[in-house]
């Protein structure tokens, strides 16, 4: 159980299934009769109840969380560096679950199961989620797992925006917000590199508008050209100039359209390995989740009004290098925040990888996090 | 110009704590690791929020659990709505601001009151340190010249001039030696300064 280990790793884990048969009604008025998370879960829940923490995906990513599996060690959890025996997420202390979020492609209903209705695939049928549907069907998960109260919910980017739902939908349920890398909703450039990653899946022959499986196929070549494109945006210019700058992949120039420069080599690289495990379904719905998320929306545009309900107290983190969803984004958050004099502290993280700082080690990004839940552990004491 | 609650800073603290309502809401500007917002919330029963730019300063907010905003104030307040404080408190950073005028009108705006601190560069120490041919250095002013973040130090009596001419009106002053108040010729016996103060 509970023993700290050299490597602070949460070691072997097993996903679990929890399956949902009470119709969920969608925000675009589509009812799902019933449906499946998966979901991993790491550290004890204590016996108050009261030391649960909901870590909440981003875009490609999934339940696993952290440690490994015992069939395939070499598949690490996609946040084990901020999760575990001694690590800022203390899974000594904290009771920790990650949740594969409905329509993904990763063991939670999706697009990909099978349609009751049909007995085939949902494919293009399965309807469009959006964050708040997510944040129903994890509330869900925690009524299944009997936790009443989180004593965090927390996420970088989409998963950050899975934090602020949670916080103003559920506000009796939520201690405090981690809200890590993220926007009060998308710009439209941010939308704009959305489109171009969901047409170049659509347009693909091998797409059959969303009915590939039966075609025994995928559009793995629209999906490589949409992860491409979304890793020219998770990181910044000066960290591709400094990771790629304008090195050749063969020494010389050849006049051809093969890899020539080391950044393609890297993108083609990334875009294939995401094109074999990503299913395109889910990458379309995801994308979508993020181009909707707008809790102002509803509220006139008025960002505090719609935060309005929480009472949680709220960590915010942003990083200097992230234009994707830039530090001054945040700071809308953090702005609407102090407008309705919630608890919140502010961190502008000074760090060169562009949005994907948020999934990488930093010592003073981890550091806060650490501080941050032995402040969450001391209140929990009292 | 981290506030770590030796016997200066104690002075400091103690006469900004005599000058706040307890349960007011009090935004720190420069707060450094926080201590003294933990030590207004023990002692006043205040609420509110630092700001501070260094990125070891708000670890330290976190840890002393004191909300912390990091932010750079030379960029002003714009985060925070006029009014939505009782204090504004800045506490010996003024002399390290370089828009000294701009931070305090911010923090009018943003605060019923507002309440500096500051080293007095009229103190007689000071003054003898500078006919003797150098700049003053001491505890309260611990920096070389080539290395001090105080780009604008003023003496009590500038201070004055300053809120005279502002719009500002002064509410209370409390002028600090070695930690006993200075009654007797301020501006020459007086190291540091605490000034409450409202928009006139």
């Amino acid at each position: 159980m509970d023993t700290r280990t050299t490597t602070g790793s949460v070691g072997v884990v097993t996903p679990q299934t929890a399956k949902f048969s009470e119709p969920l009604r969608l925000r675009s008025g589509a009812v799902m009769d019933a449906y499946d998370l998966v979901y991993e879960t790491y550290g004890r829940l204590n016996v108050e109840r009261s030391n649960a923490v909901l870590v909440c995906h981003a875009l490609n990513a999934a339940h696993h969380v952290a440690g490994y599996y015992a069939d395939d060690p070499h598949n690490i959890g996609w946040w084990d560096n901020m999760i575990g025996p001694g690590k800022p997420v203390d899974t000594d202390r904290f009771f920790v679950i990650g949740v594969n979020n409905l329509g993904g492609c990763h063991g939670s209903t999706g697009p990909m199961s099978l349609n009751p209705k049909t007995g085939k695939p949902w494919g293009a049928d399965f309807p469009v989620v959006t964050v708040e549907d997510w944040v129903a069907t994890q509330a869900r998960l925690a009524d299944h797992l009997g936790i009443r109260r989180f004593a965090a919910v927390m996420g970088g980017s989409l998963g950050a925006m899975q934090s602020l739902a949670w916080s103003h939908i559920h506000p009796e349920r939520v201690r405090h917000a981690l809200v890590i890398a993220c926007a009060p909703n998308l710009s439209a450039q941010n939308i704009a590199f959305n489109e171009v990653a969901r047409q170049a899946i659509i347009t693909d022959p091998d797409f059959h508008g969303g009915h590939y499986y039966e075609h025994n196929t995928r559009p793995t070549r629209g999906l490589r050209v949409a992860r491409m494109v979304g890793h020219i945006t998770y990181l910044s210019d000066d960290e591709m100039a400094s990771k790629f700058g304008r090195q050749l992949k063969n020494g010389k120039l050849n006049y051809t359209f093969d890899t020539e420069f080391e950044i393609e080599s890297y993108l083609r690289h990334q875009g294939g390995k995401f094109s074999e495990y990503f299913d395109a379904n889910t990458y379309l719905r995801i994308t979508k989740a993020l181009d909707y998320f707008d809790p102002a929306l509803d509220h006139g545009g008025n960002l505090a009004k719609a935060l309005s309900p929480a009472r949680a107290k709220f960590l915010v983190v942003s990083f200097t290098t992230d234009w994707r969803f830039s530090p001054q984004r945040s700071r809308e958050i953090v702005k609407a925040l102090l407008d309705n004099r919630c608890g919140v502290s502010y961190a502008e993280i000074n760090a060169p990888h562009g949005h994907d700082a948020f999934l990488l080690e930093d010592a003073r990004y981890h550091g806060l996090v650490a501080a941050y839940f032995d402040r969450i552990e001391r209140e929990l004491a009292t | 110009m981290s506030a770590n609650g030796n016997g200066f800073k104690r002075a400091d603290f103690d006469a900004i704590a005599e000058s706040i309502r307890p349960g007011s809401r009090v935004l720190d500007l420069g707060c450094g690791d926080g201590v003294l917002l933990k030590y207004l919330k023990g002692a006043r029963g205040v609420t509110g929020y630092g700001v501070e730019i260094d990125d070891a300063s708000v670890l330290g907010c976190v840890r002393n659990g004191v909300d912390v905003i990091q932010s750079d104030l030379e960029r002003g307040l714009s985060e925070f709505e006029s009014r939505s404080f009782d204090y504004v408190i800045l506490s010996q950073t003024l002399q390290a601001m370089m828009n000294s005028e701009r931070i305090i009108n911010d923090m009018l705006r943003v605060g019923r009151e507002g309440i500096v601190t500051f080293p007095n560069f009229g103190y007689w120490k000071n003054r003898l340190q500078v006919l003797g041919g150098h700049m003053p250095v001491s505890d309260n002013l611990p920096y070389q010249w080539h290395d001090t973040p105080n780009v604008h130090l003023c003496t009590i009596s500038d201070f004055e001039g300053f809120c005279a001419s502002h719009n500002v009106r002064i509410l209370e002053r409390k002028v600090l030696t070695d930690g006993r108040t200075v009654s007797v010729l301020p501006n020459l016996l007086g190291s540091l300064a605490v000034y409450r103060f409202q928009r006139a």
